[in-house]
């Protein structure tokens, strides 16, 4: 019978650091897809997975076990995601007209026949990806985990350490963030 | 441009696409040797930290010398005429000690 992660846990902190691989390879998985929603090239994304899995191992012991791990695990995966984004704030205007051809059919397509601009397409794809890393870290942390994840205010709060008003202000920001980034796009040829 | 439309769509593919979970090949396996180097402490380490934790200790008993020094009274020799009385253990033990030379030479006398 394989051990429970309560009892791997235990074993790592009473000294068996072996313990804690088990626990790496189970929940690998889950914490390069979140890293993967916040960082694009493959190598800042080990950089993150790796920071994750070394923090959790530092501060193991302030696992109170009232929730399972995996939970404080992916609050620990999102906190470092935001301090990824904040650390590596670039310039993050990049103009419009540097969509790429695939994007640029997409927008066409969905201005002239909405109905054959499927969510499905390569292109649609690439663009949210590129309004995303347009927005500010707080902002594209807030629309990724409300609105990408559909997950509610109070778990936000939970994962991110705010309040639940100061989530509401930051999905307020964020929401008015992302409508003047979709509001940039060239008018004068998709209206 | 419907940018409601836009949104919903564009969000929408974001969900319908999610992030791939696949793992480097050997990905965990770098985790644990790197966790293993953090759990292995090299010597210099721990001499560092015993060396620094005898200096903060060695610190302390400085300080609680000083401080004891400074707040306790210190005593002082029998100088008063009422202290005159009194004579200090010391002066006893060496009276005692010496009495057997102070005796004059010509003294018959044994003390045993």
């Amino acid at each position: 019978m394989e051990p429970t992660d309560a009892e791997l846990i235990a074993a790592v902190l009473g000294g068996d650091p072996a313990s804690f691989e088990p626990l790496v390879q189970k929940y690998l998985p889950r914490v390069f897809a979140t890293a993967r929603r916040y960082a694009r090239r493959e190598s800042e994304v080990e950089d993150i997975v790796q920071e994750v899995w070394l923090k959790s191992f530092q501060k193991l012991s302030s696992f109170r076990g009232d929730a399972p791990f995996e939970h404080w695990l992916m609050r620990l995966t999102v906190r470092t995601c935001y301090d990824f984004l904040r650390s590596h704030q670039r310039n993050r205007e990049t103009a419009f007209t540097e969509l790429t051809s695939t994007e640029t059919d997409w927008l066409e397509r969905f201005v002239t026949a909405p109905e054959t601009a499927t969510e499905t397409a390569a292109g649609a794809k690439q663009l949210i990806d590129r309004i995303l890393e347009q927005l500010s870290p707080s902002a594209r942390l807030i629309i990724t985990l409300l609105e990408i994840e559909e997950r509610s205010v109070k778990e936000i709060a939970q994962i991110t350490g705010w309040s639940v008003p100061l989530v509401k202000v930051r999905a307020f920001r964020a929401r008015a963030e992302m409508r003047k980034l979709l509001a940039k796009l060239p008018r004068e040829k998709y209206l | 441009m419907n940018q409601n439309e836009l949104q919903r769509k564009l969000i929408a593919a974001a969900q319908a696409q999610p992030p791939g979970d696949q793992v480097p090949y050997a990905f965990d396996q770098r985790i644990m040797a790197r966790l293993r180097s953090l759990t292995v402490p090299d010597p210099l380490t721990l001499w560092n930290r015993a060396l620094w934790r005898a200096a903060v200790s060695c610190l302390g008993v400085v300080l609680l010398v000083a401080a004891s020094s400074f707040l306790l009274p210190a005593t002082r020799p029998a100088t008063t005429a009422a202290n005159a009385t009194n004579p200090e253990l010391s002066q006893q033990l060496e009276t005692t000690l010496l009495a057997n030379v102070d005796q004059p030479a010509n003294s018959t006398e044994e003390t045993w």
